[in-house]
């Protein structure tokens, strides 16, 4: 007993110590500098916009999808994550249903749809989609808007990101921005 | 596809290039010779009553381990439990109930890391950071400790002592993971993931005004040490899917670098602590072959091996797929995670092709051992090293030694106990669960791939991974508290066995090397390692694998 009572204080006082190193001043040391920093970014990267009629309203993050619907807006990758097997026939039914979709939503549009499109993204909030499926829905969101079609594809090179150093990661292009920028809110 | 194979060499250039110098620094700070904050380091032996010199017994140090996790249990579990009392709790989460407290608590004590929650909606801030975060930290620190006690076991000499566990975990965090962690979180909140003590935001959205409730958190802090320390669990649900725990190309580079850095660099310590350079890159070099294999395969799998639809533009599969990630980064994160028992994630492995996450599952249960946990991956692969040796001296009649430590029977019975305990407890807990006639409603998935689903889970706690195929229900009290007992006894036991292990080499005499003495760096060797370790792993989960991801191929396939 009075040898495990002798391993048993270094023990306790070993968890103390470090919850208050590592629990309490490294995250709140990281909290801090964080939000001097950047507290934008720490808090969420959200985007404020300033209405027509003046007030200003927090209408997103820049990194969490919201669902577009309309024609003139860009559409993003569908929501929510199936976790099905890609090969599998549940995922084939659902996948068959959102190229039907797409089909009546812009009948006029005769290319291959993207495949980020058509499949659901792993957080079921993925901001952004390829920019091959930004290129897609030029047509359609010029036609609906009546805009020069030039004018969409510059709105939609300015939220282009490409990936790290032209080898790490994909170009994305970012949904909410570029339909606020169509709104002439950003 | 080319470009994704210039990102993989690059991603291993920049690895190897970054871990032979931290290699040495490991090396260095672990064996007292860089000791830059020993005023520091010597306050805290002076709070924990343990002198400078110290030194432990083998079973001091083992016992040292289990009362110092089991505390941390208690407390991680007890934290949990009072959730909805203590403070910081900004959006009134409740108390976690109490299989899910112990499934999670025995899985951040064991460096797993499964999770049976999301972290958004089950767990307070105050939870996340001094509970979960801490044994991030220590679990991660605990594995760094136990190698370098067996390293010693093979450096010292009729010694009945393996060093100091205290001065070795204090080592570990202070100089190795407290810093580089530090530095990454503030890498990764420029980058936008978040960090704050701020309640979840509510925006209204764009086009139909509908209000979308953003999650928020002190989360760079954690993801930093989640990465680092192969730790992989998420502060969010998603884990590293989750925009908001990895927002941009950088910070995936940078968290997928994190991934295989301290267990790749510890090879390199390892060759520095027994004066054989060649030993520690031999080793490096049979990670990297085993990686660089079943990378391809996940690469080439994930490109081709998915279903193409008329009007739809080719591609590999996107399904569970970020766009910043593509198939290239996802395939190499899902590779890494997993040979690494990291577990983090930055796509769904539940809908990788069959063959992708047929190879995601088979580097797990090859023990964890291609690169493998901090420090745990290692020992491991030193256990199959000496697994090796035995079988090749029996092939030749002679005492098989290693680093000049003859390899007697004691040493054996320790090295089967870390190697077979987790093959053995991946395929009982699959065996029972898939005999509960409950199961079949776990599952998203129907068939072969259901099976799969299974197997993984039970591949991926029983390796103290802690990734997951997300189809499968992890939250119910069946596998919360099986699941809990699995990654404790696949944790310790092999762990005290190496423990033991060092015990044992410490105490035994050097012999030169002979003319007869089996090289363990050359290319022969490295292929002889290799074979034993895919012999072992092939034989142990080959018919399993053909009733799950194998069936799933052939019946796409038709």
């Amino acid at each position: 007993m009075k040898r495990f009572l002798k391993i048993l204080r270094p023990a306790v006082s070993f968890l103390l110590i470090f919850t208050v190193l590592c629990g309490i001043v490294y995250t709140g040391a990281v909290t801090g500098i964080a939000q001097l920093i950047f507290p934008n970014k720490a808090n969420g990267s959200i985007i404020t916009v300033t209405l027509k009629d003046g007030t200003e309203k927090e209408i997103g993050s820049k990194l969490i999808a919201q669902e577009f619907t309309k024609p003139e807006y860009l559409i993003g990758r569908p929501s929510g994550t199936s976790n099905l097997s890609p090969t599998s026939k549940e995922l084939k039914k659902i996948v068959e249903e959102r190229i039907k979709w797409w089909h009546e939503f812009d009948p006029n549009n005769t290319a291959d749809i993207p495949s980020d499109l058509i499949y659901a993204s792993g957080s079921g909030v993925d901001p952004n989609i390829s920019p091959a499926a930004a290129k897609y829905q030029v047509m359609r969101i010029a036609k609906v808007r009546s805009m020069d079609e030039d004018t969409v594809r510059e709105i939609i090179d300015k939220y282009t990101t490409g990936s790290f150093l032209g080898v790490f990661g994909e170009p994305s292009v970012n949904v909410l921005k570029v339909n606020l920028a169509l709104d002439g809110l950003l | 596809m080319s470009m994704i194979w210039l990102q993989d060499i690059a991603f291993l250039i920049l690895l190897i290039g970054i871990s032979i110098p931290l290699g040495i620094y490991i090396y260095r700070v672990m064996t007292g010779q860089a000791r830059f904050m020993a005023p520091v380091e010597k306050g805290i032996y002076r709070m924990l009553g343990v002198q400078d010199k110290n030194e432990m017994s083998t079973k001091k140090y083992a016992v040292s381990i289990l009362i110092f996790s089991g505390i941390g249990f208690v407390l991680l579990f007890s934290t949990m439990l009072l959730q909805e009392v203590l403070p910081l709790n900004p959006e009134h989460l409740k108390s976690v109930r109490w299989d899910l407290a112990f499934n999670t608590a025995a899985s951040f004590i064991t460096n797993t890391n499964w999770q049976a929650y999301s972290g958004e909606s089950t767990l307070s801030y105050l939870t996340q950071s001094i509970g979960l975060t801490v044994q991030n930290f220590v679990s991660a620190g605990v594995g760094i400790s136990v190698l370098f006690a067996l390293i010693r076991g093979f450096t010292s000499k009729n010694k009945k002592t393996i060093g100091c566990f205290w001065h070795d975990l204090t080592r570990s965090i202070l100089y190795i993971l407290l810093p580089f962690s530090f530095a990454l979180a503030i890498v990764l909140v420029s980058q936008g993931v978040v960090q704050t003590l701020l309640p979840y935001k509510v925006v209204t959205a764009l086009q139909n005004g509908a209000s979308q409730t953003i999650p928020l958190g002190p989360a760079a802090s954690q993801i930093a040490i989640k990465q680092l320390g192969t730790n992989g669990g998420g502060f969010f649900g998603m884990n590293s899917a989750f925009p908001l725990e990895n927002p941009t190309a950088i910070s995936n580079l940078l968290e997928l670098l994190s991934i295989l850095l301290i267990p790749c660099a510890l090879c390199i310590s390892f060759g520095k602590a027994v004066k054989d350079s060649k030993q520690g890159r031999a080793i490096l070099i049979t990670m990297i072959i085993l990686f660089v294999a079943a990378l391809a395969i996940v690469n080439i799998s994930e490109q081709y091996g998915t279903v193409f639809y008329e009007g739809v533009a080719a591609s590999g599969n996107m399904e569970g797929k970020e766009v910043i990630n593509g198939v290239g980064s996802s395939a190499i994160w899902g590779t890494a995670t997993t040979a690494a028992s990291n577990g983090s994630v930055n796509s769904m492995h539940d809908s990788f092709t069959p063959l992708g996450g047929m190879m995601m599952m088979f580097l797990m249960q090859l023990g964890e051992i291609v690169f493998g946990g901090v420090g745990s991956g290692l020992y491991g692969m030193i256990a199959f090293i000496i697994l090796t040796v035995f079988i090749a001296g029996l092939m030749v009649g002679r005492t098989p030694e290693y680093l000049g430590k003859k390899i007697e029977p004691f040493d054996m019975k320790m090295v089967c106990l870390i190697i077979l305990a987790p093959p053995l407890l991946t395929l009982l807990g699959t065996a029972v669960t898939v005999m509960l006639p409950q199961a079949a409603s776990w599952l998203s998935n129907s068939g072969a791939h259901g099976f799969s689903e299974i197997l993984y889970a039970f591949s991926s706690m029983a390796n103290n991974n802690g990734s997951a195929f997300s189809g499968f229900t992890g939250g119910t009290m069946f596998t919360n508290v099986f699941g809990g007992i699995i990654m404790l006894i696949v944790r310790f036991i092999p762990m005290t066995a190496a423990i033991f292990l060092a015990g044992d080499l410490s105490n035994k005499k050097i012999i030169t090397a002979s003319e007869g003495t089996l090289s363990t760096s050359n290319t022969m060797f490295v292929g002889l390692l290799i074979a034993v370790i895919f012999i072992i792993g092939a034989l142990g989960f080959l018919p399993a694998l053909a009733l799950g991801p194998i069936a799933d191929f052939f019946t796409a396939l038709k």
